[in-house]
C-alpha cells in the first residue's frame, strides 16, 4: 500500500547553519508519528517544510505516491489543502469569529457556497465541542479553545494528513487536557498525523511510532514500547527520562 | 469700533461657510486619491521586490520632502501648462494634496501591515490560500482597521493644508475670508472666525472617525 | 546654452538670497518653537490646574488653526489693533507659536511616558525634586521626545515657504517672482523644490545620527 506521505532527504540551511540534515520519514494511512527532541532539534522547521511554508534546499515529498512540485503554484495550493497544519501559536485570523475562521478556507480556497460552508463549519466546531462559542472572536477565547478552533479549521478542509507543531506548548497546564482529548479523538477516528511535542506521556499513549530528532537529524525511530522501555539505553530514552522526571510523570 | 468686526463676521459668515464646503470637498477628494494610491504602494513596499520598494521609496521621499506651496506652483503653473492640460485650480489642489497624502498614507498603512503577526499569513498559506488571497482577505481587513487613527491624523493635516490652496485662487474659506476682509477691513475678526470654523471641522471629522474606529474594532483585540 | 546663462545670472543669485532668508526664518523659529514646546509641555504635565488649562488652550488653538491663517492674523490682523509687524517678524512669530504648540505635544507625551516608579525610586534615594527632574526625568524624556521634535523641525523647514504668503520673500517667494517674470515655472520651481529636498534630507539624516548616538537599549527608535 502506498504511504500517504513519503518525505525524503529534506535538507535546510539557515545562515550557514544546517537546520535539517537529510531528514526522511514515511507515514501510512492511520498512523500517528510523534516527533520528540530537545529545543532547536529542528522539529518545527521539519513540519513546516512538509507543507513548504519553509522551502527545503533539497529533498522530495510524495503524497499518495505522486510527487509534489513546490514550483507549480496551483499544485502547491492544492497540496496544502490536503495537508492540515496546527500551529503552536494557534494563528487564528484575529478579525474573524470562530465560525468565520473555519468557514473562510472553505469559501475562499475550496470555493464552497457560503450557506454550505456555514453548515460544515458549525458541524466541525460541534465536533471539537465549541458550538456555543462559534460567534466569539479569538481575543475572547481561552488558549485551549483557540487551539480547538484551529483544529476545526484544519479539519474542515478534509485533509489527508495533519501536521501538529507543538499543539499544547503555548497553553496553561489546565488547558492542555481538552486539546489532547480532541487530538486523541482524531487519532481513534483514523486520522493520519505527524505531531511534534514535549508531552512524552501523551506521545506514548497515542503514537504508533516515536521519532527522536536532535540537531537536525532523526537519530532513532521505533514503537513507544521499544524506545521508552526501562531496558532501552539509547539517547532517546535518556532525553525522555529527563523530561519525565522534570514533569514528575510515572516512567 | 470693535463691534464692526463682529458685524462683518456675522454678515460674511454664510459666504465664508460656503467656502468651508469647498475645503471639505477638496479634503475628501485628496484623502480618497491618497488612499487609492497609498494602499497599493503600501502593499508594494511590504511584499514587493527590491526594485519596486526603491521606486516607492523615492516617491515617498519626494512628496514628503517638497513643501506644499512649491508643489502647487510647480504643478499648476508649470507641469500642467507644459502638458497642455487646462485644469482648474480646484482640480490641481485635489491632485497635489492627494499625491502628498498618498505618500503619508502609504507609510501609515505599511506600518499597520507590518504590525500584524506573521503567523496570520502562515496560517492562511497553510490552508492553501494564494498570497494574493491571503493579503486581501486576512491581512488587509486587519491593517485597514489599524490605520484608522492614522487617517484621523491625516484628515486634520490635509484640512489645514487646504487653506494654502488659496494661493492658487481656489474659492475656499481662506479666500472668502480675505474677500470679505478686503471690503470691510475687519481682517482680525474674520481670520479668527475662519480659524475657529477650521477647528470645528477638524473636531467633527476626527470625532466621526473615532466613532467609526470604535464601531469597527475587533472585539477584545488590543495591539 | 541660453538656459545655463539664465541660470547663472538670474536664477542663482535670487535663489541664494531666498535660501538665506529661509534659513534666517527657520533657525529662530525652530529654537523658539522647541523652547515654547518644552515650557508648555512641562506646564501641562507638572503645573497646577489653572496653568495646565492655559497651556492646554494654547496647544489646542495653535494646532487647530491652519498655519497660514495664523500668519495672516499676525501680519494682516494685528494692524487692526495698531500693531504693525514686518513680514519677517510676523512670520517668525507665527512659526514659533505654531511650532511650539506641536512641540508641546511631543514633550508632554515623553514626560508622561516616564513611569511613576522611576520618580518614586529617585525620591526613595533622597533626590530633591530638581535633582529628580534633571537626572532621571529629563535624560529619558529628551530621548523619547527626540523623534517627534526632530520631525516637527523638518516640517518647519517645509512650511517656512508659507512666509511668501505674508510677503516675506524667502526661497519660494524668490522663485515665484522669477518664474512669474520669465514663465519658466518648471525650471525655477524644480530648483526650488530640489533645494528644499536637500535641506529636508540633510535634516532627517542629522536627526537619525543624533538619535543613533543617543540611543540606549530600550529607547531605540525603530525606523519604519
Amino acid at each position: 500500500m502506498t504511504p500517504v506521505l513519503e518525505i525524503a532527504h529534506i535538507t535546510k540551511r539557515f545562515d550557514g547553519k544546517t537546520v535539517l540534515d537529510d531528514v526522511s520519514l514515511t507515514i501510512d494511512k492511520g498512523e500517528i508519528k510523534v516527533i520528540i527532541g530537545p529545543s532547536g532539534a529542528g522539529k518545527s522547521t521539519f513540519l513546516q517544510s512538509i507543507n513548504f511554508l519553509v522551502k527545503p534546499d533539497s529533498g522530495t515529498i510524495h503524497l499518495n505516491g505522486l510527487p509534489v512540485n513546490p514550483k507549480d503554484k496551483k499544485a502547491l495550493y492544492g497540496y496544502r489543502q490536503q495537508v492540515g497544519m496546527i500551529f503552536q501559536d494557534f494563528n487564528l485570523f484575529d478579525h474573524l469569529t470562530a465560525r468565520a475562521n473555519v468557514e473562510i478556507g472553505l469559501v475562499r480556497v475550496r470555493g464552497m457556497k457560503k450557506a454550505e460552508a456555514r453548515k460544515r463549519a458549525e458541524a466541525e466546531l460541534d465536533r471539537v465541542g465549541l458550538s456555543e462559542h462559534m460567534k466569539k472572536y479569538p481575543a475572547e477565547l481561552s488558549g485551549g479553545q483557540k487551539q480547538r478552533v484551529s483544529i476545526a479549521r484544519a479539519l474542515a478542509m478534509d485533509p489527508q494528513v495533519m501536521l501538529l507543531d507543538e499543539p499544547t506548548s503555548a497553553l496553561d497546564p489546565e488547558l492542555i487536557g481538552e486539546v489532547h482529548a480532541v487530538i486523541s479523538g482524531l487519532g481513534k477516528a483514523g486520522m493520519t498525523m505527524i505531531i511534534a511535542t514535549h508531552q512524552i506521556g501523551f506521545a506514548r499513549a497515542l503514537a504508533s511510532e516515536i521519532v527522536f530528532m536532535e540537531r537536525g537529524r532523526i537519530l532513532e525511530q521505533g514503537s513507544p514500547q521499544k524506545l521508552l522501555s526501562p531496558d532501552c539505553t539509547t539517547r532517546a530514552r535518556e532525553f525522555c527520562s529527563q523530561i519525565l522526571d522534570a514533569n514528575g510523570e510515572d516512567r | 469700533m470693535f463691534l464692526n468686526g463682529f458685524i462683518a463676521v456675522k454678515e460674511g459668515l454664510p459666504y465664508i461657510i460656503q467656502g468651508a464646503l469647498v475645503n471639505v470637498v477638496v479634503v475628501i477628494g485628496a484623502l480618497l486619491l491618497g488612499c487609492s494610491i497609498g494602499l497599493p504602494m503600501a502593499i508594494g513596499q511590504v511584499y514587493g521586490g527590491r526594485m519596486l520598494r526603491r521606486i516607492i521609496g523615492v516617491y515617498v521621499w519626494f512628496f514628503r520632502g517638497i513643501p506644499l506651496l512649491v508643489l502647487l506652483f510647480l504643478f499648476y503653473f508649470g507641469l500642467f501648462s507644459f502638458l497642455g492640460l487646462n485644469l482648474s485650480a480646484f482640480a490641481v489642489a485635489v491632485i497635489v494634496l492627494g499625491l502628498i497624502s498618498s505618500a503619508y498614507q502609504s507609510q501609515v498603512i505599511r506600518g499597520a501591515i507590518l504590525s500584524i503577526p506573521d503567523g496570520q499569513l502562515k496560517a492562511a498559506r497553510a490552508l492553501g490560500m494564494s498570497d494574493a488571497r491571503a493579503v486581501f482577505f486576512i491581512i488587509l481587513p486587519q491593517a485597514l482597521r489599524l490605520s484608522i487613527p492614522g487617517w484621523s491624523n491625516e484628515y486634520a493635516i490635509v484640512l489645514k493644508d487646504s487653506a494654502v490652496t488659496y494661493a492658487l485662487g481656489v474659492a475656499e474659506m481662506m479666500a472668502r475670508a480675505n474677500h470679505v476682509a478686503s471690503r470691510t477691513y475687519q481682517h482680525l475678526h474674520l481670520y479668527i472666525a475662519a480659524g475657529l470654523i477650521f477647528m470645528a471641522l477638524t473636531y467633527i471629522g476626527t470625532k466621526a472617525l473615532n466613532i467609526a474606529h470604535n464601531r469597527l474594532k475587533i472585539p477584545g483585540y488590543t495591539q | 546654452m541660453e538656459e545655463l546663462v539664465y541660470l547663472q545670472t538670474q536664477v542663482m543669485p535670487a535663489l541664494l538670497r531666498g535660501v538665506r532668508v529661509s534659513i534666517l526664518l527657520i533657525i529662530p523659529s525652530a529654537s523658539a518653537g522647541v523652547l515654547l514646546g518644552v515650557l508648555a509641555g512641562t506646564v501641562r504635565v507638572y503645573a497646577p490646574a489653572p496653568f495646565r488649562w492655559l497651556a492646554g488652550a494654547y496647544t489646542l488653538t495653535f494646532r487647530g488653526f491652519p498655519l497660514i491663517i495664523q500668519l495672516y492674523i499676525w501680519y494682516f490682523g494685528l494692524p487692526r489693533l495698531g500693531i504693525y509687524l514686518s513680514p519677517f517678524v510676523a512670520s517668525v512669530l507665527g512659526f514659533s507659536l505654531c511650532s511650539g504648540a506641536y512641540q508641546s505635544e511631543y514633550i508632554r507625551g515623553a514626560l508622561l511616558s516616564i513611569r511613576q516608579g522611576q520618580i518614586r525610586a529617585a525620591q526613595a534615594l533622597g533626590f530633591t525634586r530638581l535633582q529628580t527632574i534633571a537626572s532621571v526625568i529629563l535624560p529619558q524624556a529628551f530621548r523619547r521626545a527626540l523623534p517627534g521634535c526632530g520631525n516637527e523641525i523638518i516640517y518647519l523647514i517645509k512650511y517656512s515657504s508659507l512666509a511668501y504668503m505674508v510677503t516675506c520673500i524667502e526661497l519660494t517667494g524668490e522663485g515665484k517672482i522669477l518664474a512669474s517674470a520669465s514663465f519658466k515655472y518648471i525650471e525655477v520651481f524644480s530648483v526650488v523644490g530640489a533645494v528644499y529636498l536637500v535641506l529636508v534630507t540633510a535634516a532627517s539624516w542629522a536627526l537619525s545620527r543624533i538619535e543613533g548616538y543617543l540611543s540606549l537599549p530600550g529607547f531605540e527608535t525603530h525606523k519604519g
